[in-house]
């Protein structure tokens, strides 16, 4: 049986409050999909939906073609993994992974030898005996992995599982993640606020702002190529420059914007006279004069040296600095502050947006 | 002179529980290696530690052990007019305890069966007490301190405590009331035809049962709730998520949980009922057996303290004693039990 996780217009509602409003997608059996999104966005009350504790308000859950409505979270092939792990802190580790196969009922021997084959897979053997206490974060992570694939579940369901890690640990247990993914084969939902861990990880992404799914791709595609306005200021750094569209040409919008005309890919249809943004992310930016509309100059703001690459902060027109990111290999000079410098960018650099929300910072 | 020695050995007595309490406290912190717990000085420094090793101590040992030891003491002597203690007459006996099992103070022939009848019955019966309170409040516990929204909380813990205001007398007369042949329950299931005679709810003790029940609902419910409360709910879905049904989740991770707060209110209940005396002097049937009683007339009907004394001893020991098996087989620390 596949094991397809589909959504079909589930809005969930707290009262007057809507935490999803009609989201729907498919999740194909063995991918690991995330939901990517600010906190509040809805993430997680979608992750409680799919794993039972939660009824949709309207819509349809479905797992492997069936409908879950009325089904209870004990009763379905998914395992969820909770923010805080719960471990439950009275049980040794062999417990706590076999808890799942003691409801089951599967007899003591055979339940061992499943526990012990579940410590090899998260490279913990031999240490079943031990108390949860006594392990480390990372070690934690890895029993409350091993607890919820114990079930043989269809679907793994992971809710911020890192969020509680230090940097060093949580991009060494992102490779962990993907790799025990890779091994068992099954399904994996992972909600999460860092876009690191989302790109990194996963087959697919569907990105969230307040109840809403605004884009579902593979990570490159939300990357590169944003449908909206918070998604492109939201996955990864974005230098917004919101003005309205002049003109249209070859694929391309021209923008009134503040620094001036500059091009952009319209790949969203605006038209002449629409509000709309031109995003330019930090990396495609060069120092110096370049092409005709996508060229602009601005006193240097700071200038921020991060090892591997520079980053320079021009005075943009609001508030908000735009950012040059700099490699190290670029022999170009990094200017001084106060000094006006000229940035440029290639074609296909720029991206033209409807306006839109954007993440606040 | 061996007199004289007793009396030093029950008075010495708290001092040398105290020290073995201690010395054992001290074992413990060496076996844990617990090296960052500091001493109550160090935490406290000397001015606020004095007042309260000097406070703790006046009222542990002079407000309730002291009075005790007297009490001890005097079991181990016969009964005697005032003057005469400490006269000719005075010795040291274990008559009160021979008469509590042999019914006199010189055969040893037949079994006092009246009050050991009454003294096992109500150490039982104490028992399925409490047991009722523990099935009474652990739903109620659970679904306060997990379920029930804050205002809900309040409102159902306000009608909990309210009407604990009411003096315990009075409530266990308002219970005769309810009870009596010609009382509120009798006319009620009359009126309505369910019953064509009174049933005697007092004689049958079923007065002094609900009675019982219901004097120490909230020592049982409180510790329950605290036990409870301080449960991360996510353990409980995590539980549910890995498939287990809700008897599966309340018997391996929400009891095992709570096993301190269990452990701290069924004591409670159980000691307290065991002694309680007001529930069976007003509730009780004519035939009603409860020790408590017994021990009073000691006292009071029989003006035999030294008796009395001794009867009550038996029923504090008994109780300690059974109390701290059942830690012991459920494994449950006395530190636990104060958490």
């Amino acid at each position: 049986m596949s094991a397809d996780v589909e959504l079909d217009k589930v809005s969930i509602r707290f009262g007057d409050f809507v935490a999803v409003r009609s989201a729907t997608l498919k999740i194909s059996d063995g991918q690991f999909f995330s939901f990517l999104g600010p906190s509040g966005c809805g993430k997680t009350t979608i992750l409680r939906t799919i794993s039972g504790f939660l009824e949709p308000s309207e819509g349809t859950v479905r797992i492997g073609g069936r409908d879950m409505r009325g089904i209870g979270p004990n009763k379905r092939p998914t395992a969820l993994i909770f923010q805080n792990l719960a471990l439950f802190p009275l049980m040794t580790v062999a417990e706590n992974i076999g808890y799942g196969l003691r409801v089951q009922g599967m007899p003591i021997a055979e339940r061992r030898r499943r526990v012990e084959e579940l410590l090899n897979l998260i490279a913990l053997p031999g240490q079943g005996d031990k108390k949860v206490s006594e392990l480390s974060g990372g070690q934690k992570q890895r029993v409350a992995i091993a607890r919820a694939l114990a079930v043989e579940p269809k679907v793994l369901l992971l809710d911020e599982p890192l969020s509680a890690l230090d940097l060093k640990l949580r991009q060494h247990m992102r490779n962990e993640l993907r790799a025990i993914q890779r091994r068992v084969g099954i399904t994996f939902i992972y909600i999460t606020h860092d876009q690191g861990e989302a790109l990194t990880m996963s087959d697919r992404i569907a990105v969230m702002n307040a109840g809403v799914i605004e884009q579902i791709g593979d990570g490159k595609s939300v990357y590169d190529d944003p449908a909206t306005a918070f998604v492109a200021s939201f996955v990864g750094e974005n230098n917004p420059f919101p003005g309205r569209v002049a003109a249209l040409a070859n694929g391309e919008a021209v923008v009134d914007t503040p620094f001036g005309r500059l091009l952009g890919r319209n790949r969203s249809g605006v038209k002449v006279g629409d509000e709309a943004i031109l995003f330019v992310r930090p990396e495609a930016f060069r120092l110096g004069r370049g092409g005709e509309g996508r060229s602009l100059e601005a006193p240097v703001a700071s200038v921020a040296f991060e090892g591997n690459m520079s980053h320079i902060y021009l005075k943009g027109a609001a508030r908000k600095d735009i950012i040059v990111s700099i490699g190290r290999s670029d022999s170009e000079r990094v200017p001084a502050q106060g000094e006006t410098t000229a940035i440029h960018f290639d074609a296909g650099g720029g991206l033209v947006l409807p306006v839109g929300r954007l993440a606040s910072d | 002179m061996i007199e004289q020695a007793v009396k030093y050995l029950i008075f010495a007595a708290p001092f040398i529980v105290v020290a073995v309490f201690w010395a054992m406290a001290r074992a413990e912190r060496r076996a844990l290696g617990d090296v960052s717990s500091k001493t109550l000085f160090e935490r406290n420094g000397a001015a606020i530690s004095i007042y309260l090793l000097v406070a703790v101590g006046f009222w542990a040992l002079v407000m309730i052990v002291l009075p005790q030891l007297y009490m001890v003491d005097f079991s181990f002597h016969p009964k005697l007019l005032p003057r005469e203690y400490g006269g000719p007459k005075d010795h040291y006996t274990l008559d009160n305890y021979r008469y509590f099992i042999y019914g006199s103070t010189t055969s040893s022939e037949a079994y006092n069966t009246l009050h050991l009848k009454a003294f096992f019955l109500t150490i039982v019966a104490s028992l399925g007490v409490t047991a009722f309170n523990f099935c009474f409040c652990y739903p109620l516990a659970y679904y306060l301190a997990q379920v029930a929204k804050p205002e809900r909380l309040r409102i159902v813990i306000l009608l909990l405590i309210l009407p604990f205001w009411v003096n315990e007398i009075l409530r266990a007369f308002a219970f005769r009331v309810i009870f009596a042949t010609s009382g509120l329950l009798n006319s009620l299931f009359l009126g309505f035809g369910l019953i064509d005679q009174p049933i005697d709810f007092l004689g049958l003790d079923i007065g002094m049962y609900t009675g019982l029940s219901y004097a120490y609902l909230l020592l049982m419910m409180f510790p329950l709730y605290n036990a409870i409360e301080s449960l991360d709910k996510n353990q409980i879905e995590a539980a549910r998520d890995l498939g287990a049904p809700w008897w599966h989740i309340h018997l391996f991770v929400v009891m095992p949980f709570a096993k301190p707060g269990i452990a701290s209110g069924c004591t409670m209940v159980f000691m307290l009922t065991a002694g309680a005396l007001a529930a069976p002097l007003i509730l009780g049937g004519p035939k009603s057996l409860w020790f408590t009683p017994i021990v009073y007339d000691r006292f009071y009907q029989a003006f035999n303290w030294p008796q009395g004394s001794a009867y009550a001893f038996i029923l504090l020991l008994t109780c300690i004693v059974f109390v701290l098996a059942v830690l012991r087989v459920f494994k449950v620390s006395l530190g636990e039990i104060t958490r």
